[in-house]
């Protein structure tokens, strides 16, 4: 028997009864009571859950696109400006270079 | 399948179409025979900005990082080495998330690779087969002795995207329209993504909450996963973890496995 296989039925009964307590309690609670209790339960076990911001986007092809725009060569490294990756940090204070490397 | 002439048609017009430096097929002509490279241009750059704009709406946070100038380049050479295998336009841009932690120029942001993981797994799980999720109560009805043989059946829009970087906090930031706070990329990231109804959920995971539900989407035993998770994490929860990946809508049902 490997190390693998050191999560016992107990303990597995145990964390399921759990996780289903967290589901029960909902019912007797208003919406907003529930609403409230659902949001601290995200925030403590599960971190905040996020949304996309484009909710409606369904994704290219779904409009009419192409009929008349244009493109152009741009250099590669011309980039970043307007850009967000300089608020974006690495360890050693090294940030997105705006520069090619 | 197009009839056979359609077929000769296509494959005498489109070589070109994605590589500007060769000329217009001669089989393109304008009134009384005339060459009609101008033409062609058209249509070929209409090709390119297309499928470009279908990068920058299936990667808009991506696109807000690198800027839309970088971006635009950057998709371009995606698309000249990787044109479309499909028709359906969502689905182009599988291998750009690829292409992105290979390019070159995209390298002082080695987290992008990932931002652009979360957004594809964010449009998979949009255009996903509609699924009911796992109600608790089918939980509740397993024998405790049974429950470390449990089987889950992933949803079709669920997924797990993990980074070494804080690619789910940089994601978020990027997909609205607010400016950004200061990120510092360090800290490793895995993301759940669910749609168990009409919005497309990102969740952060907890230690070893991505090796759980990683072992438990491709059908290993609820026991095997718990076990996996805690020698990941030590700190991994059992509990908190299954509660949160029902919640999430992460599955649509159970078996039990082969005992």
């Amino acid at each position: 028997m490997s190390a693998k296989l050191a999560v016992t039925t107990l303990v597995l009964a145990g964390a399921m009864s759990t996780a289903l307590a967290t589901f029960a309690a909902a019912s007797p609670l208003t919406k907003a009571e529930a609403d409230a209790a659902v949001a601290a339960k995200k925030e403590k076990c599960f971190g905040v859950a996020l949304k996309g911001q484009n909710d409606c986007a369904a994704g290219p092809g779904t409009t009419c696109q192409g009929t008349s725009t244009t493109d152009f060569q741009g250099n590669a490294w011309k980039f970043v400006q307007g850009g967000t990756c300089a608020s974006i940090e690495l360890p050693g204070g090294k940030k997105g270079s705006l520069k090619p490397v | 399948m197009l009839p056979e002439q359609d077929l000769c048609f296509a494959a005498a017009f489109a070589p070109a179409l994605l590589d500007p430096t060769r000329l217009a097929p001669s089989i393109v002509t304008g009134p009384n025979g005339k060459a009609a490279g101008k033409r062609y241009d058209v249509y070929r750059n209409n090709v390119t900005v297309s499928l470009i704009d279908a990068l920058a709406a299936i990667y808009p946070a991506v696109q807000r990082i690198t800027g839309p100038d970088f971006f635009r380049a950057m998709a371009r050479f995606h698309i000249r080495q990787t044109p479309p295998a499909s028709s359906l336009l969502f689905d182009y841009g599988r291998d750009f998330p690829e292409f992105i932690a290979a390019y070159e120029y995209a390298r002082p942001h080695p987290w992008l690779a990932d931002v652009a993981r979360i957004e594809r797994a964010w449009l998979d799980a949009y255009h996903a087969r509609d699924a009911a999720p796992l109600v608790p109560a089918r939980l509740a009805a397993v024998a405790p002795d049974r429950l470390g043989d449990l089987v889950f059946t992933p949803h079709p829009a669920a997924a797990v995207v993990r980074s070494p970087f804080s690619a789910m906090t940089i994601f978020a930031a990027n997909r609205e329209t607010t400016p950004v706070e200061r990120i510092d990329a360090s800290t490793p990231e895995d993301a759940l993504i669910t749609r168990a109804e009409f919005d497309v959920v990102v969740r952060h995971l907890p230690p070893g909450g991505a090796v759980f539900a990683i072992h438990l989407m491709s059908g290993r035993p609820l026991g095997e996963a718990a076990a996996s998770a805690l020698e990941a994490s030590p700190d991994f929860d059992i509990a908190s973890n299954i509660a949160g990946l029902i919640e999430a809508g992460a599955f649509t049902s159970i078996s039990l496995g082969e005992a």
